[in-house]
This record gives structure tokens, sequence and C-alpha cells, in this order.
């Protein structure tokens, strides 16, 4: 939890709210986009990009907010929603991505809607390596799952950019992602304060 | 042990009304597509780990229908995350009975973890789910079929893994899918 809280509070120091931009807006509209296009059930893995939207769904009597262990969990309840009349979303971190393949196959096989909303990592000004491999393949492993692949650069057109995705793929039944780029989201600062060598690694200057 | 596989899965959605049942890719589809087609039976041939999940969005999306979900014990292994996700949800209209045969059948009876050691019931006991069975004399798959219908019910049935004739029902996912729904009285998108 402690690690938790820390990274939602750098999210306040990251290199996207230095280029003036407000993180709690874009977010806002993102589920408000949501919402208009009749998202019911919302599975996710957390990210703290996706942090508004997932509090606002929980808090949604209308919406059911479903907290997955795995993201390709995401894609069946999506396809579940379907088949007993809803709209589905799923929220995940671009990491996650790779965790859905095989499972996209139910969106093409059954010719469902299917929505997610990735945050992307690895990609703008990222800190740790580790993100790197998964956040370069994710728009070339959706697309070759046959996923329609949209993307959201800037705070001003998250919004949009989702609605025209939800109404792509509740109006044709198809499957669309929406990347929400690591500039939009900002990339994790974790060397905000000083911080000295030590035996094995680094830590916080003056503890 | 001894229990055919096809009469478990024909115990089990015997009368079964209008119950949604959602069944495993593999052995599970040939199984509910044998007891009889209907409109409320959707078949995976593919997905393998999400057949819990399906049910759960449907159940979810359906709170005054009974959901069923029926898999193997591979099926079931892989997507063993999505026991503690369902429990997490609470869902009191979603039950779920695994055709246990120790082995991954469709790929040269090669022993599953259930085979050696893994307990399903257990893990999802330990995942919060409120009530878990098992079975290993038909009274016992008997006994099971009203409370799947019921209870928010976990249930394991320990059946013969000796093969059985193929029986394959309609594997055209997008077809399944709009007679699924349509059965729901649901208009298409």
């Amino acid at each position: 939890m402690r690690q938790a809280g820390m990274d939602a509070a750098l999210m306040c120091v990251q290199h996207g709210s230095r280029e003036g931009r407000n993180v709690t807006a874009w977010q806002n509209d993102v589920f408000d986009a949501l919402k208009e296009a009749g998202v019911q059930q919302i599975g996710y893995v957390p990210d703290a990009g996706h942090a508004i939207a997932i509090r606002r769904a929980e808090a949604d009597p209308s919406i059911r907010a479903v907290v997955l262990t795995t993201e390709e969990e995401g894609v069946a309840l999506a396809a579940g929603a379907w088949l007993g009349g809803q709209r589905a979303a799923l929220l995940m971190q671009s990491s996650g991505v790779g965790n859905t393949i095989n499972m996209l196959s139910l969106a093409g096989n059954l010719r469902m809607p299917f929505l997610t909303l990735v945050t992307m990592r690895g990609e703008w000004g990222e800190f740790n390596p580790w993100q790197v491999p998964m956040g370069t393949a994710t728009q070339a492993v959706l697309g070759a799952m046959g996923v329609l692949v949209r993307r959201a650069d800037h705070p001003a057109e998250a919004g949009l950019v989702v609605r025209a995705a939800a109404d792509l793929a509740f109006g044709s039944s198809v499957a669309v992602a929406v990347l929400l780029s690591q500039r939009l989201i900002g990339a994790k600062v974790f060397v905000q304060k000083p911080h000295e060598r030590v035996e094995g690694g680094w830590r916080e200057a003056g503890r | 042990m001894s229990l055919d596989r096809r009469a478990v899965m024909a115990e089990l959605v015997r009368d079964a009304g209008d119950l949604l049942v959602v069944a495993g890719l593999g052995s599970a589809t040939y199984d509910l597509g044998a007891a009889g087609d209907r409109a409320e039976n959707l078949y995976l041939w593919g997905a393998m780990g999400g057949a819990a999940m399906i049910g759960l969005g449907l159940a979810l999306a359906q709170p005054s229908r009974r959901v069923l979900v029926v898999t193997g014990d591979g099926e079931a292994l892989m997507g063993m995350g999505a026991l503690a996700t369902i429990a997490a949800t609470g869902a009191t209209n979603l039950a779920m009975a695994v055709l246990d045969n120790r082995r991954f059948g469709e790929t040269g009876g090669q022993t599953s973890h259930t085979g050696l050691g893994t307990d399903l019931c257990a893990v999802a006991a330990g995942c919060g789910w409120p009530a878990t069975a098992r079975a290993r004399t038909m009274a016992e798959v008997a006994a099971l079929r009203p409370r799947l219908r019921e209870e928010a019910l976990f249930a394991v049935v320990e059946i013969s893994p000796e093969e059985v004739e193929r029986f394959l029902p309609q594997r055209d996912g997008a077809w399944i899918a709009r007679r699924f729904r349509a059965a729901l009285g649901i208009a298409p998108e």
C-alpha cells in the first residue's frame, strides 16, 4: 500500500505535468466517454493512469467494476457481458497486453465489440527497462490479433479518441484499443529526491 | 473415478430450462453438445482459461438468470485466477462444475496438475467461494444438480479418463453467440 501511495504521489511530478498538463481532467474525460458509451462492466488491472476511471467506476451504481488477476480475464469478461447484453471495457497497462493475446481470439470468433484502454509504459522517458519490451510491442501485438488501434497523445484529445473508439467498437462489432500514451500520462519519476549510491543500490538521501 | 463424462454432463444439464450454460473448450464442449443442443448453450472451441470469466460477465449482465460454467480440469487450471476474481465479485447467480479426469485429454492424455496434487475445491475455497463440493458417484452428481442452479457453488466431479466418442457441436462462434443473445431477447447491436 505504501508503494501504491508513493506511486500516486509521483503522478504529480511526472513529465506530463511538467508540460502543464492536468492529469485529472483528461482522466475524467476518458471515464465520461465510457459512461456516455453505455459501458456497464469495467474489468481492470490497476494502473495509475486509470486511477480516476477505476475510482469513479467503483463508485458508480450503474457500472460494475471488476478487479482482475490477469488481463486476459478482462477479454473473457467482456465477451460474457456482451453475450448478456451489456457493454464492457478493459482497462490495462501496456505490459498487460501480452497477457491477452490468445484470449483476443474471442473477439474475432464471436464477432463481438471489444473496447480496451491501454496506458502506455516504456515509450516516453521510461525509467524502468523492464517496461520497454512490451511497451514497444504493444501496438504490433494488438494489430496482429486483429484489434484496431487508436492513440491519444494529448490531454485535449483523450476523451474524443475514446468516444470515437467506443462508437467504432460497439457500432461495428469490432475490437478496438486506445493507447493512452506515456507522454499523456507522464513518465514515472522515481528519482525526484536526491538519491545516493549505497552498497547494492540507491536510497533516498538523508534517510 | 469411474464416472462417464457424458452421463455426468447429461445429469448436470437435465431439465435445464432457461439455464445459461458455458462449456470450456475440448471435451466439455463436446459433452454439452452431446447432451442436446440448446440456444442457451455457449460452446467454446478456444480461449482456453476463459470459460469462467465469460460466465462471470454473463452473470453480471443477467442478474435474474442462472449461469453454469462446465469445463475441464486443464481449462480451469489455466484460468485459475478467475476463481479469485469471481469470488471477489460476490456474484450469486453463477456456479461452476469442473469435469476432472486429471488429464489433458485433447493432447494425448498427459497428467494435469489435478493429477499431481492440486485440489481445485481447496483453491476455490481459498479464493473465497462460499461453497465447494466434490462428487465421485452419480448419486452425488444428482445432488449437485439443484445446488448448481441455486448456489454460488464450485464443484469438482471426478470422472473417468476414458475417451468417449467425439461429438462435435456447432463451432461458428459468431453464429453461436448471436443465437445465444437472441434466446436472451437481446436485439442485434
